[in-house]
């Protein structure tokens, strides 16, 4: 799929390179760097993550000021160039905490190791962590057996059909944790009205399970039964659309662990779990008949006194039922950049300046549902004033979360654990969260 | 060396003390790895390879590293196998020194070392490895263990790579193909890839890759749900490229691959998209089909909404596709596509595309409003890409029109600006120019234009201001001021300009001449200029012939005819494409072709891969013929090359090496390097004999045991080895064909048992 891998930093200088085919000359990468800048330099707008030049396809994705360059002569599937890379990043990202050029320099060995396993003559192998760190050699703190028996092996689960879980796990206490994790990406616009509104949830599974046990989820009957109408419009397109006042789960997406056509036939959701923590499926929610109002409502006036000081009033209510408190609500409000000695004054919270951001963050640690809290704040300007600079689109975003909460009302009424060797008792927990998304915004006037 | 130190001590002790510790890097590393202590050799190879990547050249540390791999820690044999894999691009006669070490690996009783060894002999490029890669590669493509097989199998695609006639002619195809039935789904997608790639490289019109038949749908079919993420979409790629007539066979492909539109991986979900759709144009019945459609959307949707933006960007792409060949397939999911204020810029302006696409009476008010926002963000490109989005919802949409041009009427009032003037400007000519005549509408749109001519400074915005102005003459007050500045500045504007200017002062004289003659002196002034003082030959030619056809005889009649002749109303302002690339886009998603939305033929070079290929195989070919006594030229250049590294190497380091002990080491230093190297050439098979020279020559080098450490490791290494060994001595004879190069290959293990 790929010729050739690089790792480079922001100006696009190669610090690890992997050639798995030799069909291109290993110094076409050396171009790259110009590439990159005639592609910022002419015009912005004409940035893209690929290029072609000469006969050669330059895949690439940014990631901390890194970019990782995959090198291709052949119409390659591109987007699994694309996914490739992103795990590729995703599986150091777990190794080293946070991939950037200094952890590419200190772990220059095992990246070799790991793009070799992960990839061969450029066909992607496995990208897996979990399995990868059980045959990948090295690793400072699992010392290597001299003895024939302890030699390590190619996990069994490599190559097998179940190939995210390895064999013979044991726990002593036999334990599932369940999170379903709402996030509400929602923009808003000044008056108050939602424009647009998305539920991406997610069910999370820490498995603490021993064996190889087999899972079994229900959830509400009102989400496996929507889901079947919406996917299957055979059954009956014309009137699925009419009674579609329940949970209408679009777009469902799960691990590979799921039996992906035991659900298209049956709508059981039944898996082998890998161990420890994974995201079992994720779920997308546009409609807005759950997200009639927005769960936290900011309302925010500024006044602009010019060449003096601008006024930002600012009130934020949580419209939620009253029974649930909102936690770690942070409202964040763009402020023009040359603002100064600010001057806070929240009813409840507190206020904080964060001069580098261009912004205030007000910090509220509970919120009850139904309560109302306001919060004014006046800054300095500089007497000389570029007027287009005041005009700052930023919106205002929100960050929150809402325990023992979900939106959709979706419910796990059970999860099922059997394992049918070991036959354990075993313990399920579930949590709810509703919490902001990536995009929480709303619009200023 | 003697005179050196006679020269000036001084000086030297000072270079010493400035340049002391790194000098010796090559050294250093080089007692590292003959050092008795594990952590200490393992510590050297890492720091080997450290070096090899930023760039540095390690090559005279190759007969150390190399000792090294005769080991049963397998964190050391992987890391000396990572430095054999790079060395093999650049230093391949290097490598082939190594060669018997892999084909012993490929024994090992761990199969992750069988794997490691037979990876590594496919990545070293030497057209004699093609010799000993036969056995190895036969024995570990019946391997046990599939995570053996599924190594082997791509290394057949290397060996064809290397050389095809071999490959074909020692049977690997045959067995490869033989892998797409496999009983383990990783074996037979690593089985499929290699035959892609062979497919790519190969240039022979009459050699059959494979072909893909009922039986193996079915088997893959039944692999599909097996497979990792990777593996799936190598199958989907044989179930794309798979057509079939049997409209109940195309059914239950499309049954089941609709499972993974809900796989987590967006690659998964675009590629079983891909398949769904190449299998659909079969099926006849429509409610069918439309269902199917149907289930397409939420995914397509989902592609939208992973966190890599690049990879959004690609689902965009695609997505822009299809929606030409099927327009219904996202009506209602307009709202997916707002821009998110986090976005890269790139996959904004994509954003903006899929919307106006998606425009529709029901959803326009939305739209616009949405528009609205976009045109008053901070960034350029994407505020004139809005304005331009509002005018393709007016052009698209004869409902919008109205509130279209009010909202860009109120963009001008309200935030104005050079930017947004310019750019709503043309947009609203261009709306004029969809719907000719429409008194309404031209008395809302020329009395703006009017009131912003002076802020007008591009030439695309002046081009349409001047249009309209012989389209629409009554409608502008001060006409004839208006002209005059035009006139005045005829000769700096650009000739696109002076083209329009020249037409529509003729086309003016013409509508207007009965009332005023004021316009006859504008068009002699103007005809003049363009004729006598102007450079360009268009504008010139042009001027020319209205000059002409104006003072004919000809009826005014046919004047009108010919210079007031009505443009043609426009359609679109969205570009779509011409129907036989969309054809070819369609087949191609998912692919590059698919986000440069070129067909691949526009942009990949059908030979790029299969010349560099021949080129190379032939060179393989004439290297093969060649003679055997070749390997003893491949030695005597590695050889040379060593020493040569060496020689540099230790020249570098005479100025700080004047301490006496390390002198030691240097003076013997080639010497010894070539006693270990015609160790490590006959090793492992004659080193019974060269076991002594080595040692002693270890000994005095490095003034530790590690040299007799490792031999120790290899001599144990036999010993274990040595049923297998016998075995395969066994499976030789009975395989042995007159084939020339299966003897060679039997040569080694020849040698081995001479060993034992």
């Amino acid at each position: 799929m790929a010729s050739q891998i690089h790792f480079l930093d922001i100006k696009g200088k190669p610090l690890l390179s992997r050639d798995y085919k030799g069909d291109i000359p290993s110094n076409t990468i050396e171009k790259f760097p110009l590439l990159l800048l005639e592609l910022e330099d002419e015009n912005s707008s004409d940035y893209k993550p690929f290029i072609n030049h000469q006969g050669i396809n330059y895949i690439f994705i940014l990631h901390n000021n890194l970019y990782l360059c995959a090198l291709t002569k052949k119409n390659e599937n591109i987007m699994a160039i694309i996914i490739f890379l992103s795990k590729l990043i995703q599986v150091l990202t777990e190794y080293f905490k946070s991939l950037e050029e200094e952890s590419i320099r200190d772990n220059f060995v095992i990246i070799y190791e790991l793009l070799d396993e992960m990839m061969d003559y450029g066909i992607p192998q496995t990208t897996d962590t979990k399995i990868l760190k059980e045959y990948i050699t090295q690793d400072y703190y699992k010392l290597i057996k001299k003895s024939q028996d302890h030699l390590v092996q190619p996990p069994n689960a490599l190559t097998n059909s179940i190939s995210w879980r390895k064999d013979n796990i044991f726990y002593k206490k036999n334990e599932a944790f369940l999170d379903v994790i709402e996030s509400i990406n929602m923009l808003i616009n000044a008056n108050g009205q939602i424009l647009n509104s998305e539920i991406l949830g997610e069910v999370k599974i820490k498995s603490h399970l021993s064996g190889m046990p087999d899972l079994r989820l229900g959830l509400n009957d009102k989400g496996i039964f929507t889901s079947n109408n919406n996917s299957n419009p055979t059954n009956g397109s014309s009137g699925s659309e009419e009674n579609a006042k329940n949970i209408e789960l679009e777009d469902i997406k799960f691990h590979q662990c799921v039996r992906l056509s035991k659900f298209e036939n049956e709508r059981i959701i039944t898996f082998i779990p890998p161990d420890g923590e994974f995201t079992l499926m994720s779920y997308r929610l546009s409609s807005t008949q759950f997200l009639m109002k927005p769960l936290i409502l900011v309302n925010c006036k500024t006044k602009v006194h010019k060449h003096s000081r601008i006024e930002i009033l600012c009130s934020a209510r949580a419209q939620i039922k009253k029974k649930s408190t909102a936690t770690q609500v942070e409202i964040i409000i763009p402020i023009p950049e040359d603002a100064d000695t600010p001057k806070l004054t929240p009813e409840y919270g507190s206020v904080k300046w964060i001069p580098e951001k261009s912004c205030l963050i007000w910090t509220l640690k509970s919120f009850a549902g139904g309560k109302q809290y306001h919060m004014r704040a006046e800054l300095g300007l500089p007497a000389v004033v570029d007027s287009e600079n005041l005009v700052s689109k930023k919106p205002i975003k929100v960050k929150f979360s809402i325990p023992y909460f979900t939106t959709s009302g979706i419910q796990v009424r059970y999860l099922r654990i059997t394992e049918p060797k070991l036959q354990y008792q075993s313990y399920p927990w579930v949590r709810y969260i509703t919490q902001s998304g990536e995009d929480y915004t709303i619009r200023m006037k | 060396m003697s005179k050196l130190s006679m020269s000036s001590a001084l000086e030297k002790r000072i270079r010493a003390f400035l340049q002391g510790p790194r000098k010796g890097e090559t050294y250093e590393l080089r007692s590292g790895l003959v050092s008795q202590y594990k952590h200490e050799r393992k510590d050297a190879i890492q720091r080997v390879i450290q070096a090899m990547t930023i760039g540095k050249d390690v090559s005279s540390l190759f007969p150390d590293v190399l000792k090294n791999i005769a080991t049963y820690d397998l964190e050391q044999k992987k890391l000396v196998y990572l430095y054999l894999m790079n060395y093999a691009k650049t230093h391949p006669e290097l490598c082939i020194l190594a060669v018997n070490t892999f084909v012993q690996d490929t024994e090992d009783p761990n199969p992750l070392i069988r794997a490691l060894a037979i990876r590594t002999m496919g990545c070293i490029r030497v057209a004699r490895m093609v010799d000993y890669i036969e056995i190895p590669l036969s024995r570990t493509l019946k391997d046990d263990n599939p995570y053996v097989r599924k190594t082997a199998a791509i290394c057949v695609a290397k060996l064809f790579d290397l050389n095809p006639e071999i490959c074909i002619e020692l049977g690997f195809l045959d067995e490869l193909k033989s892998l797409i039935k496999d009983s383990n789904p990783m074996v037979v997608a690593n089985a499929l890839n290699a035959l892609y790639e062979i497919k790519d490289m190969n240039d022979d019109n009459n050699l059959q890759i494979f072909i893909i038949n009922e039986e193996i749908i079915k088997n893959l079919l039944l692999c599909l749900n097996e497979c990792t993420e990777w593996g799936r979409i190598t199958i989907l790629t044989t179930l794309n490229d798979y057509s079939t007539n049997d409209i109940e066979e195309a059914n239950h492909i499309i049954e089941r691959v609709i499972p993974q539109l809900q796989h987590a991986n967006p690659s998964v979900v675009l590629s079983s998209i891909k398949v769904i759709l190449h299998h659909l144009s079969i099926i006849q019945n429509n409610d069918i089909k439309q269902s199917i459609l149907r289930k397409l959307s939420a995914p397509l949707v989902s592609l939208v909404s992973s966190s890599i933006p690049e990879a959004q960007y690609v689902g965009l792409k695609n997505i822009r596709i299809l929606l030409e060949k099927y327009p219904q397939i996202l009506s209602k999911e307009l709202r997916v596509f707002f821009i998110k204020y986090s976005d890269p810029l790139y996959l904004k302006l994509e954003k903006l595309e899929i919307m106006i696409r998606l425009a529709n009476d029901n959803n326009s008010a939305l739209l616009l409003g949405e528009l609205k926002e976009y045109a008053m963000e901070i960034e350029p490109v994407l505020v004139s890409k809005a304005i331009n989005c509002i005018g393709s919802v007016a052009i698209t949409l004869a409902g919008s029109v109205i509130k279209s041009i009010n909202l860009l009427i109120n963009l001008i009032d309200e935030r104005g600006g050079d930017l947004i003037i310019n750019e709503s400007i043309i947009v609203l000519t261009n709306i004029l120019r969809r719907y000719p005549g429409k008194n309404d509408l031209i008395t809302l749109v020329i009395p703006v234009i009017a009131n912003h001519i002076n802020e007008l400074n591009s030439n695309d915005s002046l081009s349409a201001y001047v249009y309209l102005l012989g389209e629409y003459p009554k409608y502008f007050s001060h006409l004839s001021d208006k002209l005059k500045i035009l006139i005045d500045g005829f000769l700096e504007f650009d000739s696109s300009l002076q083209l329009l200017i020249l037409t529509t002062i003729v086309k003016i004289n013409l509508v207007l001449s009965d009332s005023q003659s004021q316009y006859s002196n504008y068009l002699q002034t103007v005809l003049e200029l363009a004729t006598k003082d102007c450079e360009n030959a268009d504008v010139r030619d042009k001027a020319y012939i209205y000059w002409r056809l104006l003072s004919s005889s000809s009826s005014s009649d046919t004047k009108h005819q010919i210079i007031l002749s009505k443009l043609p109303p426009i359609k679109t302002t969205i570009s779509s494409f011409n129907p036989v690339v969309l054809e070819a886009l369609v087949s191609e998603l998912s692919t590059l072709s698919s986000v440069y939305h070129k067909p691949s033929f526009t942009f990949i070079d059908p030979h790029a891969y299969t010349s560099l290929q021949s080129e190379s195989s032939d060179g393989g070919k004439k290297r093969v013929k060649a003679n055997k006594s070749n390997i003893e030229d491949l030695t005597k250049l590695a050889k040379a090359e060593i020493i040569n590294n060496s020689k540099n190497e230790n020249l570098l380091d005479f100025d700080d090496d004047d301490n006496g002990i390390s002198d030691n080491g240097n003076g013997t230093g080639s010497a010894s390097l070539l006693d270990e190297l015609n160790d490590l050439f006959s090793a492992p098979p004659t080193s019974t004999s060269s076991i002594p020279s080595s040692a002693d020559s270890n000994t005095i080098t490095t003034n530790t045991n590690g040299g007799e450490g490792s031999i120790n490791d290899i001599l144990n290494l036999f010993n274990t080895s040595q049923p297998s060994v016998t075995q395969d001595f066994n499976n030789l004879n009975l395989s042995n064909s007159t084939s020339s190069s299966t003897t060679k290959s039997t040569k080694p293990s020849q040698d081995l048992l001479d060993l034992f």
